[in-house]
């Protein structure tokens, strides 16, 4: 199997996983709240939050990365604070990679999360609330454990989406190998050179897979939790 | 430790303006639905603000508008059972049952017993999807009882069961009421739940307290039949087992007599209550002989209450008792009853309404 991709390829893959587990893991804390917020709250700005969020899923991915560029480049307003206050970049360098898939797959992972917090009955939190649960405590033990498989679900696409996040990422950190080139971008290389079909196609395998074992690994967690929650 | 209730809160249809107390014993909140019972328990518990007033519980102010004092849900203790069960799905019978031990860390765990007490023992350890209706609402009093309140509410707790599910969660709740202590805001509007359980009731109609008071008081008021109902309005009496005689009737003491009934599963020395319909009640004029029917109480009439139809209310006093009967308005008339007339009560039926046993035993007749 190691023999089977090439060092340019193995890298391509690498990169893409850690670029979509540190999206994912990062954007989770995010996306957990505005679901809670999308779903529960009642505020003024609710409806310019839901229109935020989904933004990145209606514009073309490459407004979404030039934005980026423009927002969080060297000179963008963002981008200049951070490189000056924490000497952190993001352009060009994989964590831009990782922004990118982000907020890509941001969208999808509030969705999922946003469906299944609807789905708990506010009366379980209230009845919590009576015996003594504190609002943070009614939430890791009443609400949390209700909205797992959700969660999964929206972690599992995100993470899918990451994956396999192309035109953003490529305008905003462009396509620099070791560094930014992940699976989309180096199959997109490889088509680019005469010859490269081969390592193209044998990338497409790899996406192919890991994409099959991602649903069948979010099928499996999210029927074992329903199954606990639903109490059978 | 008493409950002292005045608040305000403007709702869709009406404004809440309900001012009472709820003393020691179980309080029953009755009204129709709609009359706003639910928002005074949830006021209560936290659930609902109000605009202004005040909530009192023993010395504890859990809500004072003007001083703003706002108690949060969760530093309230008051248990709180709710219509429907709220039954946590991700959890066992036992962890709902210890869920409030869990979250808050206090108490002593006393599963085992109230689960003994409430006839949940064999459910512990099953999930709550598959519990019946009348066994999920055991556990939820259970639950709330096990979190320790300093009171409990029950917002109708029985109103989404059939008539048998009821009948056997009733014992259980009067079993709670001796056992416990525990000082209880009852919500309902079935006459049969407040002739078992009432020590006191607060009568609720479009968000304002009308009446309260003691049970015998209240329902043996002539101008309270409309608020019970016809069919329903009747008096509540204390009764004794005197004797458990072999041929199968036991005879009771009220203060006003004696009463036959058959026998109830209830040794001699047993307190009970007897439930008496105004409709069951016939009057007569001399001590009727020659009558299968076996209660039979001298009466003197104390009012007669004429309402637009063909009947009229008649309450009366048996010893130191109050009784009502339902008679039409041509026999009140043909008999010259009015207040101050002696005459005989003759029971065609008297239910116990509380005790360990079953309500709706029929008296011989």
């Amino acid at each position: 199997m190691i023999g089977w991709l090439g060092p340019d390829e193995w890298q391509a893959v690498f990169l893409s996983l850690k670029v979509s587990f540190w999206a994912t893991l990062g954007s989770l804390p995010f996306g957990l709240l505005c679901a809670m917020a999308l779903a529960r709250g009642q505020f003024a700005g609710r409806e310019v939050l839901n229109w935020l969020v989904h933004l990145p899923l209606v514009l073309p991915p490459v407004v979404t990365g030039y934005l980026l560029l423009l927002t969080f480049g060297r000179r963008g307003p963002v981008g200049a604070f951070l490189n000056d206050t924490f000497g952190i970049t993001l352009a060009f360098q994989w964590t831009g990679a990782a922004l990118a898939a982000a907020i890509m797959a941001f969208p999808l992972m509030v969705r999922a999360m946003r469906l299944a917090i609807e789905a708990v009955d506010p009366k379980l939190e209230e009845a919590a609330a009576t015996l003594g649960a504190t609002r943070l405590r009614v939430f890791t033990t009443v609400t949390l454990p209700l909205i797992l498989p959700g969660i999964i679900a929206g972690v599992v696409l995100a993470f899918a989406k990451a994956m396999g996040e192309f035109g953003a990422t490529i305008t905003f950190v462009s396509n620099i190998p070791g560094e930014t080139r992940t699976v989309p971008s180096a199959i997109y290389a490889f088509l680019q050179v005469p010859g490269g079909e081969a390592a193209a196609l044998r990338l497409v395998t790899v996406a192919v897979a890991i994409a099959i074992g991602a649903l069948i690994l979010s099928e499996w967690l999210s029927r074992r939790v329903a199954k606990r929650i639903a109490g059978k | 430790m008493t409950l002292s209730v005045d608040i305000q809160l403007g709702l869709d249809s009406f404004t809440l303006n309900t001012r009472f107390d709820a003393p020691d014993g179980v309080t029953v909140l009755f009204g129709r639905s709609g009359s706003g019972k639910t928002s005074v328990v949830k006021s209560i518990a936290g659930l609902l603000t109000p605009d202004s007033g005040r909530i009192v519980q023993g010395d504890r102010v859990l809500f004072d508008a003007d001083a703003r004092t706002n108690v949060p849900v969760h530093k309230r203790r008051l248990g709180y059972v709710f219509q429907d069960s709220r039954m946590f799905p991700h959890l066992t019978v036992r962890q709902n049952l210890e869920y409030a031990r869990r979250v808050t860390g206090r108490g002593v765990v006393r599963t085992e017993e109230v689960a003994d007490l409430l006839g949940i023992s064999h459910l512990l350890d099953r999930r709550t999807h598959g519990l019946s209706g009348g066994e999920g609402q055991r556990v939820a009093i259970g639950r709330a009882i096990l979190s320790e309140p300093d009171m409990l509410l029950m917002d109708e707790p029985l109103a989404s069961l059939d008539t048998q599910r009821k009948a056997e969660i009733l014992p259980y709740l009067e079993t709670l009421r001796r056992e416990t202590g525990l000082s209880i805001l009852y919500v309902t509007h079935n006459m049969a739940e407040v002739a078992r359980l009432a020590t006191h009731i607060v009568l609720m109609e479009d968000g304002q307290v009308v009446r309260s008071g003691a049970p015998e008081t209240l329902l043996t008021d002539p101008d309270m039949v409309r608020v019970f109902g016809i069919r329903d309005a009747g008096a509540v009496l204390s009764a004794h087992v005197v004797a458990q005689p072999e041929d199968g009737v036991s005879e009771l003491a009220v203060s006003g007599g004696r009463l036959f009934l058959p026998t109830i599963d209830a040794p001699v020395g047993a307190d009970l209550r007897v439930r008496i319909l105004a409709q069951d009640v016939i009057l007569s004029k001399t001590r009727p002989e020659g009558l299968s029917a076996l209660n039979i109480l001298p009466v003197r009439v104390v009012a007669v209450r004429r309402g637009d139809g063909p009947g009229v209310i008649v309450q009366m006093q048996a010893g130191e008792d109050l009784l009502l009967a339902r008679i039409t308005r041509r026999s009140a008339d043909a008999m010259g009853i009015h207040e101050g007339t002696d005459c005989f009560a003759v029971m065609k039926s008297v239910a116990v309404a509380q005790t360990d046993i079953a309500v709706g035993l029929q008296a011989g007749g």
